[in-house]
């Protein structure tokens, strides 16, 4: 329906509806880029190697009609795998300090 | 073989190792992460259903157990919990160092 964009429209989603968090519930993640980095790098590294090996592998594929097309890492990897490996992450600390805000045990460091 | 399987299974196991051994940062013990575990996973069935079920991703059947939940395989449960839980553990230790 959404064509080649779906998957990228499905991250940008992610993206737009967690953002109420940092800005009305004060998650303090983007607002934090060094820590957020030192949490979401090396997830990004590892699961993007994981993926990597499982698409050549053949675990699992994706739909070219779904997806833009640009690939990575000798154009086996969808870019949108790469974003993905950063979104989701993300979307998970924004909710942890939200609940944290919510717990009432928002201490900004922990 | 079930190498998605046994990768997410492994997955689960190494990213609790990583807490309990190395991050130590208390999380298991702390009614924010299991809130945030709950959540998190209810949000990803939601994506993993758009994901899986359009199809954007498809997945060989011999490379998994079978059964499903929103379209996609229960091995995504350990994918998922093992990504978010490592990011949150890394998140509160790079916290605690200041």
């Amino acid at each position: 329906m959404l064509g080649r964009a779906t998957y990228l429209i499905l991250l940008t989603g992610c993206v737009l509806v967690t953002l109420p968090l940092e800005l009305v519930l004060r998650a303090r993640v983007y607002a934090r880029p060094r820590r957020w980095l030192a949490a979401c790098l090396p997830v990004l590294v590892v699961f993007t190697l994981w993926d990597y090996l499982a698409i050549r592998r053949g675990h699992w594929s994706y739909d070219p009609g779904h997806v833009s097309g640009v690939r990575l890492l000798g154009g086996v990897l969808p870019l949108e795998e790469l974003l993905f490996f950063l979104v989701v992450p993300t979307c998970a600390l924004l909710t942890y300090e939200a609940v944290g805000r919510v717990l009432g045990r928002g201490r900004p460091d922990r | 073989m079930r190498e998605y399987t046994l990768a997410a299974a492994g997955a689960v196991v190494a990213v609790v190792v990583l807490e309990l051994a190395v991050l130590r940062t208390g999380m298991f013990r702390a009614r924010r992460y299991w809130a945030t575990i709950a959540v998190v996973m209810a949000f990803q069935l939601l994506v993993n259903g758009v994901l899986a079920c359009t199809p954007i991703v498809t997945y060989d059947p011999g490379r998994i157990l079978g059964p499903r939940i929103a379209c996609a395989p229960v091995e995504d449960l350990g994918f998922g919990f093992a990504m978010v839980t490592a990011t949150i553990g890394l998140w509160r230790r790079a916290g605690s160092r200041g």
